[in-house]
C-alpha cells in the first residue's frame, strides 16, 4: 500500500489550501473516492476530509432564498429535512436512489456532482430546479449553474484546488411540480441506463404550462438540459402533441453510447419514454400539492 | 510515510483508544486494532454490507470509512447487541429461523436490522426489504431473514410495552 495521509481541517480556507497540493483529494462520504482509491483508479496521497467544515454541512431552507445544501451533507439527511420532499421531490428521489441505506448514510449530493458521472442520480433534478453550485478556491468564490457543472465523464467545472462548498436551489414557483426517475433493469442498487428530471410551472388556470425544464442523464457525456423539450411543453396543456414533441426532442438531443447497461439506440428511445413519464410525475406532484 | 495516529472513539458504549494507520479503514481498525472481529470483510466496495456498523447514529459500511474519521465517533458493532449472555431479540430470532448458513453476512444484517428497528419499530415487509437491500446473503436467501426481523420487531414492541 502506498502512503496516505488523512487531514480533517475545520476551516474552509485550510481545506482549499490542502486540496491544492499534489496528490490531494477531497473526501466527503467517500463512497466513490475510497472505492476508486482502493481499486487504483485514482492515486491519493492526501485525503482531505471536508465533513468538519461548517460551510459544507449547511442544510437549511428559507421560503425566499430556497434551499442551501452543503456539499458534504449525506443523502440520508435530505429525507429528514421536511421541505425537501415536499418542494424538491425530484432531488429527494435522486438522492434516495443512490445505493443502499449504508451508502446514503455517507454519500453526499455534492460528492455525486463532483464524481462527474453522466449517470449521477441527483444532477438532473438540480438542473431542472435551476440550482447553483458555490465553489471556493484560493482566490475567492464563484458560482456555476448546475447545468454547467459537469463538463465530461468524470470531469467537472472545478479547477485543481477548488472545492464545491454548497448547492443553492431557489424556491420552486407556487404553481409547480417536479419529478425524477431513471430506468434500470432491476428494482434497486443499480446505475441509470437513462434518467430524466422534469420541472413544470403552471398558469393560474392550473392546466397551461408556463415553464418547463427537462434534463436527461446517462445519455451523453454530461447530463443535458434539453431546452427544446421544455419549449415543446410551454404554452400547451400537456396534451398528446406537446408530450410527443417533448419526447422526440429529448430523443433527438441525446448522444448516447453502447455499453453494458444498454445500447445507444435503446437509450435514445428511453430518453423520450422517460421524458413523458417524468412530465407525468411533475403533473401529479402539482395536482397533489393542491 | 503513512501517518500513525491515536483515535479515540466510543465503541459499544466503551471509550476506546486505537492506534491506526491513515490507510486503514474503520473495518480494519475495528478488527485489527480493537480486536472486534464480529464485523466482517466482504466486498470492500460498499456493495455487500457485511461490514455494517452504526456510526454516530447512521448505518454505514465500515469498509468505506477511513479509520481516522472515527475520531470522537460513537460506534455500535454486532458485539454490542447481546447483553452479557442474553442475546438480542434479533439474534434469538435469526437462530430460531435458521436465518444464516455460513454466517459471514449475519453481523451486518443484525446491525442493519437493529438500526431499522430503532427507527421504525413496526416496519412493513417492503420497508425491511429496502432497508436491508445493501446487505447481501449468498447462502440462505432472504425470506428467513425477513421473518426473523419481523418476529424480533414484535418481540421488541411487546417488551417495550
Amino acid at each position: 500500500m502506498k502512503p496516505l495521509e488523512y487531514h480533517a481541517p475545520g476551516a474552509l480556507d485550510d481545506a482549499v489550501r490542502l486540496s491544492a497540493e499534489a496528490g490531494a483529494s477531497p473526501l466527503a462520504g467517500g463512497t466513490d473516492l475510497i472505492v476508486q482509491h482502493r481499486m487504483g483508479r485514482v492515486e491519493v496521497a492526501h485525503m482531505v476530509d471536508l465533513k468538519k467544515i461548517p460551510e459544507l454541512n449547511v442544510l437549511e431552507f428559507d421560503k425566499k432564498s430556497g434551499l442551501r445544501l452543503g456539499a458534504a451533507v449525506p443523502c440520508a439527511a435530505l429525507a429528514e429535512c421536511e421541505p425537501i420532499g415536499r418542494l424538491y421531490p425530484s432531488l429527494l428521489e435522486g438522492a434516495e436512489l443512490i445505493g443502499s441505506t449504508q451508502i446514503q448514510s455517507r454519500a453526499s449530493v455534492g460528492g455525486n456532482l463532483c464524481n462527474g458521472s453522466p449517470a449521477a442520480d441527483t444532477i438532473c433534478a438540480l438542473i431542472v430546479l435551476d440550482a447553483v453550485c458555490v465553489i471556493q478556491g484560493a482566490n475567492g468564490s464563484r458560482e456555476v449553474a448546475a447545468k454547467d457543472f459537469m463538463t465530461g465523464p468524470g470531469e467537472t467545472a472545478l479547477n485543481k484546488g477548488e472545492l464545491l462548498v454548497e448547492i443553492r436551489v431557489p424556491p420552486p414557483a407556487p404553481l409547480s411540480g417536479n419529478g425524477y426517475l431513471r430506468f434500470i433493469p432491476r428494482n434497486e442498487m443499480d446505475i441509470a441506463v437513462v434518467c430524466v428530471a422534469a420541472h413544470l410551472v403552471f398558469d393560474k388556470d392550473r392546466e397551461t404550462c408556463l415553464d418547463a425544464k427537462i434534463a436527461v442523464g446517462a445519455a451523453a457525456p454530461t447530463p443535458l438540459l434539453v431546452e427544446q423539450a421544455g419549449r415543446a411543453l410551454i404554452g400547451s396543456k400537456l396534451d398528446e402533441p406537446a408530450l410527443k414533441a417533448a419526447a422526440q426532442a429529448a430523443s433527438k438531443a441525446v448522444r448516447p453510447i453502447d455499453d453494458a447497461r444498454g445500447t445507444a439506440e435503446y437509450r435514445r428511445h428511453m430518453a423520450g419514454v422517460l421524458t413523458r413519464r417524468a412530465v407525468g410525475m411533475a403533473v401529479n406532484r402539482f395536482k397533489e400539492s393542491g | 510515510m503513512s501517518t500513525k495516529r491515536v483515535v479515540t472513539a466510543t465503541i459499544n458504549g466503551t471509550d476506546s483508544t486505537l492506534i491506526v494507520d491513515d490507510r486503514m479503514s474503520l473495518l480494519d481498525a475495528l478488527r485489527d486494532a480493537a480486536g472486534l472481529t464480529g464485523t466482517k470483510e466482504g466486498c470492500l466496495t460498499g456493495d455487500c454490507g457485511a461490514c455494517s456498523v452504526i456510526m454516530n447514529g447512521r448505518l454505514v459500511d465500515s469498509c468505506l470509512v477511513m479509520a481516522p474519521e472515527a475520531e470522537g465517533a460513537i460506534i455500535e458493532t454486532v458485539e454490542g447487541l447481546a447483553q452479557g449472555n442474553d442475546l438480542h431479540p434479533l439474534q434469538k430470532r435469526f437462530l430460531e429461523h435458521a436465518a444464516l448458513q455460513c454466517g459471514v453476512c449475519t453481523p451486518g444484517f443484525l446491525v442493519a436490522a437493529k438500526d431499522l428497528l430503532d427507527r421504525n419499530p413496526e416496519p412493513t415487509d417492503d420497508e425491511v426489504r429496502y432497508w436491508l437491500a445493501g446487505n447481501l446473503c449468498r447462502c440462505t436467501g432472504y425470506d428467513k431473514i425477513l421473518r426473523a426481523v419481523h418476529d424480533a420487531a414484535a418481540d421488541l414492541r411487546s417488551s417495550s410495552r
